[in-house]
């Protein structure tokens, strides 16, 4: 009996020890890896998205609170003016794919409320397989020209979307995304309005 | 003192160099061996969990019971690399990008759970320490190795901070087996077959 209590004690000290230094450190490192995120993952898929944008969606960004299943979250606005004049915003959303949550950035123009184009951002999709949705930049090009009357969900499923082959399951977190991307802007335009203006 | 822990420290470096030796922690060495900067990172990785899980399962070797000791010494090596995790993401985030699932597979590395059980379960900690540091340094110096002839054969060159090192003349033909998967078991075949023709002593 005094064994089992020893062990139990032992390994509870460990668990709550590692676990209290682990929250401490994933805290004071947040903010440093936001900004590393945003530098090597937001960047260059703001910069892909909007290649001919006249202004700096990156120092523009803006953040709009918001709820998502009872959550409250805050979510970044990248604003962009194009070489044509007219305005669009960039924001991402996740959806769970094979490996963990896969980041969809998707370019919206404001006036015709239709998608520019769209990037995988942050994924921990298996490489080779899974990270084909990043890697080919002609998968995500299905998205440039979707208005949001599409049903952003996988064709097998009776939505609009295309799966890459042999990575479905990546393919429907990807989608999962882009439906979230479709209710988020939907909910908050009027707000994104207001914030550009 | 000094001696033994020279003695601790040397070992992981040739007679018991982790991967070649004692064949330990082969799957990393086949999957993150593409090329020389990756092999690396992971080495490094690697040995920093391996320095800190030996220390810290040799300091509480003694309050740990037995039955309960693996999953003990997994949830120190976790705590470690879920560290190195968030480090990595902090402050070399593109070497992240590129490791990126092999990094929380440090977890179920043999050779660091083998050296908690066999060696930092019963030897003081400073020993231990020495011991994982040899290992550590051993292990990334077998993927050093094995990066740089799979790099160097697959593409002509090696690559570090995003500068090619071009080594053969524009008429080499890279054989770019070697950088993929099948390539990785080639070539640590071939290593093992060199360590072994080798004598240990």
């Amino acid at each position: 009996m005094r064994e089992m209590i020893k062990m139990v004690m032992v390994l509870t000290i460990i668990t709550a020890v590692s676990g209290g230094i682990l929250s401490v450190l994933k805290t004071s490192t947040e903010e440093k890896i936001e900004s590393q995120v945003l530098k090597f993952q937001k960047a260059p898929a703001i910069g892909a998205i909007f290649d001919t944008a006249t202004n700096d969606p990156l120092k523009e960004r803006f953040k709009i609170p918001t709820k998502v299943k009872d959550k409250d979250i805050e979510i970044t606005f990248f604003p962009a003016v194009l070489e044509d004049g007219s305005k669009a915003v960039a924001f991402e959303a996740k959806g769970a794919g094979f490996g963990g949550d896969v980041g969809l950035m998707v370019g919206i123009d404001l006036e015709t409320d239709k998608i520019i184009k769209a990037r995988v951002t942050t994924h921990s999709e298996t490489p080779g397989i899974g990270s084909r949705v990043k890697d080919d930049a002609t998968y995500v090009s299905q998205f440039t020209g979707m208005g949001f009357d599409a049903t952003f969900k996988l064709k097998n499923n009776g939505g609009d979307i295309d799966a890459l082959s042999g990575a479905t399951v990546t393919s429907k977190g990807v989608s999962v995304a882009a439906a979230q991307v479709k209710k988020l802007y939907l909910k908050l335009k009027p707000q994104i309005l207001n914030k550009m203006k | 003192m000094a001696q033994s822990i020279a003695k601790e420290f040397t070992k992981g470096l040739w007679t018991e160099i982790a991967p070649f030796r004692i064949v330990l922690g082969l799957c990393p060495i086949l999957a993150v061996t593409n090329t020389v900067e990756n092999g690396i990172g992971m080495g490094l990785a690697t040995t920093f969990v391996l320095v800190f899980s030996n220390f810290f399962v040799s300091l509480f070797r003694n309050s740990i019971p037995a039955k309960v000791r693996i999953p003990c010494f997994i949830v120190i090596i976790a705590t470690f690399v879920t560290i190195v995790e968030l480090l990595m993401q902090a402050y070399t985030y593109p070497l992240f990008l590129k490791l990126g699932i092999f990094i929380p597979l440090i977890v179920v590395n043999c050779i660091v759970l083998g050296r908690a059980e066999a060696f930092a379960s019963k030897n003081a900690p400073h020993l231990s320490i020495a011991d994982g540091l040899g290992m550590g340094i051993g292990f990334t110096f077998s993927l050093a190795v094995l990066s740089a002839v799979r790099e160097i054969f697959g593409t002509g060159a090696i690559t570090f901070y995003e500068t090619p090192i071009v080594l053969f003349g524009p008429s080499f033909e890279p054989f770019t087996f070697m950088v993929e998967a099948p390539g990785a078991f080639v070539c640590l075949g071939l290593l093992l077959c060199i360590m072994n023709l080798i004598p240990k002593k």
